[in-house]
C-alpha cells in the first residue's frame, strides 16, 4: 500500500474497497438517501410477502364481516385496533389491501422495467453493431416514440391489443398486456446509451478477433458493452421503477390498467375515490400515502444514484 | 433552409401515414363493425348488403385510401357507444380540452422558466433549495392523486371549487368558452393546476439542468475574465444559449400536457376530449378511438414541425450555408 | 515596480482524505512588457496559477496561503465585484479552444462591442469603430464586413484571432494567455504567435505565456518559469534555461527535444512520469526520477536558489548560495 505525503493509505481487498469507495461515502454521507433505501427496503418486503405477513386477508370472501365495513383508522372514534387502517365498504382491512396492493403495482413495475432494458439494450446493441440502415430505422423509432409521452403509449397499447384479445382472454392476459404496454413506453432511453457504447466497442480490434475464432460478435460485445452502460442503466431502470409504478396506478385509476378484480394501488385509489364525498376519506387517502411515498423514495434513490455516477460531477 | 423544412414536413407525413394504417385497421379488422352497428336481428342478406354499402368488401388499399380521404375531412363514421357522428362529439369537446391545456400551458411555461433560470443561476440559495424540494413533490405526485388531493382540500373540506364539470360555458359560434363566467373561471381553476404542476417541475428541473452546463462553458468562463457584469452573462449569454434545448422543452411539454389531460379531465370529469377517449376505450368504442389517434397524431406532429423550425430561427449555427463554412 | 508580483502562492483542493496541493508555495514576478513564458507538463499547475491570477480559480480549489500584487495592490481574495473590474480591463485571458470560447449564438461584433462598451465610456458608435479597429488589427480582413459575422464562419485560426482582439478591448497591461496555440493547427501556430508578439510589443502588454510547448516560449518568451508537480523548478531568461539548465528536470527536458539535423541514436528520456497530486514525494518533488540525488533530497523541500547564471532553480545543488524567496 502506497503513502503518500498526506500519510493516507488504501486498502486492496474488495469488500473493503466497496467500503472505501466514493459511492458508498456518497451514500453514508446523505441520510435522506439511507432513509429512501429503507423506505424502499420495507416496501419490498411488505409486498413481497404479503401473503403471510398482512394481518387480514382482504380476498378470503368468508373472512369478511359486514358489520365492520366501512370502519375508521384505530385512532378515531369508532376505530378497532384490528384494522390500524380502517376497512372499505366491504370490510376489507385497508392496511392488508395496501400490501397486497403493492405486490401488483410492483410487480407489474419490475417486469415492466425489466422488459424495457431487455428490448432496448438488445436494440440498442444491434442498432450500434450493425449501423447502416438498421441503426437508422430504430433510432428513427426511437426518436419519433420519445416524442410522445410514454403515458399515452401505454395507454393506447393497452387500449388497443386488449381488444384485439378474444373476450374470454382479455382477463386473464391484462396484466401482461400492460406489463407490455409500459415496457414498451420506456424502451428507446436503454436503447440509446447501449447504442452509444455499442458504437464505440465495434470498431474495437477484439471484435474482428471474435469473427475470426467463429463466435459471434455480438456475443462478445454484450461483454464488453455491459459495463460501460451498467451505471446509466441502472439509474434509468431505477426512475423507470417509479415511472412505472406511477404509470401503472394511473391506468388502473382510469380503468384501463389491471383487471377491476385485481386490486393495485391505483384500482385500491380508484375504488376508493367514490367514498371521499361521503366523509370515509381513509379509503382513497391511505393507498395514496403508500403509492407517494414508494414513488418519492425510488425516486430519491434514483436521484442521487444519478448524481453518485455522473463523472462530470466527481 | 427550404431543403431542412421539406425534410422535416415529409417525415411529418411518413409519421402521419404510419399512424393512419394503425388507425384505420383498427377501424376494420378489430371486431365486426357491421355487428356494431346493426345489432343482432338482422338477416344474414342483409349483412352482406350492408358490407357492400360500407364498402367493405373493397380490396384493402381501396378501402384505405377511403379512410384517409374521409380522416381527411374529419369523417370517421358514428360512435358505437353514443350512437352520434364521432366529428360533433369531437368538435363538442375539443373547447373543453383546448381551455385546458392553454391554461395549463401557460401557468407551466410562465412558472417554470423562471424558476429554472433562479436555480440555474443561484443553486444553493435557500429560494432555489425550496424550488427543487418543491419540483420533487410535483415529479413524484402523480396527476391523478393531486386532483384527489385537491378535490379533497378545496370541494369536500372547504367545499369552495366544484369538483366536477365545467360551470357554465357560453358559445361563442361553435366554440364553447368557460370563460366568461365565474363558475367557469372557478371549475378550471383545479384542474388547471393539477395538470400544470407536473408539467411545472419538469420544465423547471430541465432548465436548471440546461442552465447549470450553460454556466460552465468556456464561453461564460470567458466572458467572466473579459470582465462582463453577471447580468450580462447570466441573462445575456447564458439564457440565450438555453433558449434552444429550453424551446424543445415547451414543446414536448404541449404534447405532455395533451397527454396528461386524459387524467386530469377523468378526475374532474371535465368534458372534453381525453375524458371521451377513456369512456371509448372502456366500451371498445372504436370510431372515437380510431379517431382520437389520427387527432393526437396530427398536433404531436405539427408541434413537432413547429419546435423544428423555431430552431432554426433561434440558432443560427443551423442556417449556415455549407458553402460560407467551407469557404475559410 | 514589478506589475505582477506573486508571493508563495498555495491553491489547495479539499478531498474526503484531505486537503490536496495543487500548487505548493510558487512565487515569480512578470515586469511591465515582458513575455513570461510558464511550461511544464499537464497537471504542473500551470492553468491552475493563471487562473488564480485572474480570480477564476474554479471551487472547490482555492487560494489557501500566499498573496498576489498587480501593480503594488492586493488582488487575491478581493470581493467579485472589485476583481470584476480589474479583469479584461488590467488583466485579460485567453484560453485554449477558440470555438468553445465564443458564444455562438452572437456575432463577433455583438461580442466585441458589448465588452468595450463594459470597460470604456463611449458611444455605441465609437465601440463599434474600436471594433473593427481590433478586429483589423489582429489581421482579420475586411473587417468592417466581418464585424457581423458569428463565431462558426470563422476558421480556428481566424477564431482566435477574435478571441485575441476581445482579450485586448480594454488595453490591459497583462494578457494571461493559457495554450492559446494548442488547440490550432501547426501552420495557423506560427501566425497567431507572431501576431501575440508583435501586438504586446506595440501596446506594452506583459504576457504571461502557459504551454507546454518548448518551441513556442523559445520563439516568444523573454523570460521563463519551469513548473513541475505545483512548484517552480527552474526561472530564469529564456536563453539561459535553455541552453544553460540547471535544474535536473529541466536539463533533461531540453534535453529529449529532437533538433532538426542532428543525428542521434536514442532520445533521451527522463524516467517514470510526473507524479499525481496525491503521491507527490517527501522533499523534493523530482527525487524518484532525478540522476544527481543526494540524502537530503529525500527529506527536505529545496526552494528557488540563486545559481551561477541569472536562472534559480529548486535544487539542492545549488546551496552554498544563499536560498531566496
Amino acid at each position: 500500500m502506497a503513502e503518500n505525503q498526506l500519510g493516507v493509505t488504501r486498502p486492496h481487498d474488495l469488500w473493503n474497497r466497496v467500503l472505501d469507495s466514493d459511492l458508498f461515502y456518497s451514500f453514508t454521507r446523505n441520510p435522506i438517501v439511507v432513509i429512501s433505501a429503507i423506505v424502499t427496503l420495507l416496501f419490498f418486503i411488505a409486498a413481497g410477502f404479503a401473503p403471510w405477513l398482512a394481518p387480514h386477508n382482504p380476498f378470503d370472501a368468508a373472512s369478511l364481516d359486514l358489520m365492520e365495513a366501512s370502519t375508521p383508522p384505530v385512532w378515531l372514534e369508532d376505530g378497532m385496533s384490528k384494522f390500524l387502517l380502517g376497512t372499505d365498504d366491504q370490510g376489507r382491512d385497508i392496511l392488508s389491501t395496501i400490501m397486497f396492493g403493492s405486490r401488483v403495482s410492483l410487480i407489474v413495475g419490475f417486469s415492466a422495467v425489466l422488459f424495457s432494458v431487455v428490448v432496448g439494450v438488445s436494440a440498442g446493441l444491434l442498432a450500434g453493431y450493425m449501423g447502416g440502415w438498421i441503426d437508422a430505422m430504430i433510432m428513427r423509432m426511437a426518436d419519433v416514440q420519445l416524442a410522445i409521452p410514454a403515458i399515452l403509449i401505454a395507454l393506447m397499447i393497452n387500449g388497443v391489443v386488449a381488444i384485439l384479445l378474444p373476450r374470454d382472454m382479455q382477463v386473464d392476459m391484462a396484466i401482461y398486456v400492460l406489463i407490455m404496454a409500459i415496457g414498451v413506453s420506456e424502451w428507446p432511453k436503454y436503447a440509446r446509451v447501449t447504442r452509444g457504447s455499442a458504437m464505440v466497442e465495434r470498431n474495437k480490434e477484439y471484435v474482428a478477433a471474435a469473427r475470426v475464432i467463429g463466435v459471434h460478435p455480438l456475443l462478445i460485445m454484450l461483454r464488453h458493452v455491459l459495463p460501460n452502460v451498467m451505471g446509466p442503466v441502472l439509474v434509468f431502470a431505477t426512475l423507470g421503477l417509479a415511472l412505472a409504478v406511477i404509470t401503472e396506478a394511473t391506468l388502473s385509476f382510469l380503468g384501463v390498467g389491471v383487471p377491476p378484480t385485481t386490486p393495485s394501488l391505483g384500482t385500491l385509489i380508484r375504488v376508493g375515490n367514490n367514498y371521499l364525498f361521503s366523509g370515509e376519506w381513509w379509503i382513497t387517502l391511505f393507498p395514496c400515502v403508500a403509492l407517494v411515498t414508494l414513488v418519492l423514495a425510488v425516486n430519491l434513490l434514483g436521484d442521487w444514484l444519478r448524481d453518485a455516477l455522473n463523472p462530470k460531477l466527481r | 433552409m427550404i431543403a431542412y423544412v421539406i425534410q422535416r414536413a415529409l417525415q411529418a407525413v411518413a409519421v402521419m401515414v404510419v399512424v393512419s394504417l394503425v388507425s384505420f385497421m383498427l377501424f376494420n379488422f378489430v371486431g365486426d363493425p357491421v355487428d356494431n352497428m346493426v345489432g343482432q336481428e338482422a338477416s344474414y342478406e342483409e349483412r352482406v348488403a350492408m358490407r357492400d354499402n360500407l364498402g367493405l368488401n373493397d380490396p384493402f388499399l381501396v378501402q384505405f385510401a377511403r379512410f384517409m380521404g374521409n380522416a381527411a375531412q374529419g369523417e370517421f363514421g358514428i360512435s358505437y357507444r353514443i350512437q352520434r357522428p364521432v366529428a360533433d362529439l369531437i368538435a363538442e369537446r375539443m373547447p373543453a380540452t383546448l381551455e385546458l391545456v392553454i391554461a395549463s400551458a401557460i401557468l407551466s411555461v410562465f412558472l417554470g422558466i423562471p424558476m429554472g433560470v433562479y436555480t440555474g443561476i443561484k443553486p444553493n440559495s435557500w429560494l432555489s433549495r425550496t424550488f427543487l424540494v418543491g419540483s420533487l413533490v410535483g415529479v413524484t405526485l402523480p396527476t391523478f392523486v393531486i386532483g384527489i388531493l385537491l378535490i379533497y382540500i378545496f370541494a369536500v373540506a372547504w367545499g369552495v371549487l366544484p369538483s366536477f364539470g365545467r360551470g357554465e360555458a357560453v358559445m361563442l359560434g361553435w366554440w364553447s368558452t368557460g370563460l366568461l363566467t365565474a363558475s367557469g373561471w372557478k371549475a378550471i381553476l383545479m384542474p388547471s393546476v393539477t395538470l400544470a404542476l407536473f408539467q411545472m417541475t419538469i420544465i423547471l428541473r430541465l432548465v436548471r439542468s440546461e442552465m447549470l452546463e450553460v454556466m460552465r462553458t468556456d464561453f461564460i468562463k470567458f466572458a467572466r475574465a473579459r470582465g462582463l457584469p453577471d447580468r450580462m452573462i447570466n441573462f445575456g449569454h447564458a439564457f440565450k444559449n438555453t433558449l434552444v434545448p429550453v424551446i424543445t422543452i415547451v414543446g414536448l411539454n404541449l404534447g405532455s400536457l395533451i397527454a396528461f389531460s386524459i387524467i386530469t379531465e377523468t378526475v374532474f370529469q371535465w368534458p372534453g376530449m381525453g375524458f371521451l377517449f377513456i369512456q371509448a376505450v372502456g366500451f371498445a368504442d372504436i370510431p372515437v378511438m380510431a379517431a382520437y389517434l389520427v387527432l393526437v397524431a396530427v398536433i404531436f406532429v405539427s408541434i413537432n414541425l413547429f419546435v423544428d423550425i423555431l430552431y432554426f430561427v433561434v440558432d443560427p449555427r443551423l442556417r449556415a450555408d455549407k458553402t460560407v463554412a467551407a469557404g475559410n | 515596480m514589478s506589475l505582477l508580483e506573486v508571493k508563495n502562492l498555495r491553491v489547495e483542493f479539499p478531498t474526503r482524505r484531505g486537503p490536496l496541493l495543487a500548487i505548493d508555495d510558487v512565487s515569480f514576478s512578470i515586469e511591465p512588457g515582458e513575455v513570461l513564458g510558464v511550461v511544464g507538463e499537464s497537471g504542473a499547475g500551470k492553468s491552475l496559477t493563471g487562473a488564480s491570477i485572474i480570480g477564476l480559480l474554479e471551487p472547490p480549489g482555492e487560494v489557501t496561503a500566499g498573496e498576489i500584487y498587480l501593480e503594488g495592490s492586493r488582488i487575491d481574495h478581493l470581493p467579485y465585484e472589485e476583481m470584476r473590474k480589474i479583469r479584461g480591463k488590467k488583466i485579460g485571458a485567453i484560453f485554449q479552444d477558440p470555438l468553445t470560447s465564443l458564444n455562438p449564438l452572437y456575432t463577433v461584433g455583438r461580442q466585441l462591442i458589448e465588452t468595450i462598451l463594459v470597460h470604456m465610456d463611449i458611444s455605441k458608435d465609437q465601440a463599434k469603430n474600436r471594433a473593427i479597429e481590433l478586429l483589423e488589427e489582429v489581421g482579420i480582413p475586411a473587417a468592417a464586413k466581418r464585424i457581423d459575422s458569428y463565431p462558426h464562419e470563422f476558421s480556428g485560426g481566424m477564431r482566435q484571432r477574435v478571441v485575441i482582439a476581445l482579450a485586448l478591448c480594454a488595453n490591459p497591461k497583462l494578457i494571461v494567455a493559457d495554450e492559446p496555440t494548442t488547440a490550432l493547427d501547426v501552420s495557423i501556430q506560427a501566425q497567431i504567435i507572431a501576431l501575440l508578439k508583435g501586438l504586446c510589443k506595440d501596446h506594452q502588454t506583459a504576457v504571461m505565456l502557459i504551454t507546454h510547448d518548448m518551441g513556442v516560449i523559445a520563439e516568444t518568451a523573454d523570460r521563463v518559469a519551469v513548473m513541475y508537480a505545483g512548484r517552480i523548478a527552474e526561472i530564469g531568461d529564456v536563453r539561459d534555461v535553455i541552453k544553460h539548465a540547471k535544474h535536473p528536470y529541466t536539463h533533461g527536458l531540453m534535453g529529449s527535444i529532437p533538433v532538426v539535423g542532428h543525428d542521434i541514436d536514442v532520445l533521451e528520456q527522463i524516467d517514470g512520469s510526473m507524479p499525481r497530486l496525491t503521491e507527490i514525494p517527501k522533499g523534493c518533488a523530482f527525487n524518484p526520477r532525478c540522476p544527481e540525488t543526494t540524502d537530503r533530497c529525500f527529506i527536505e523541500r529545496p526552494n528557488l536558489m540563486v545559481t551561477e547564471s541569472s536562472n534559480m532553480a529548486s535544487c539542492w545543488k545549488f546551496d552554498k548560495e544563499t536560498a531566496v524567496v
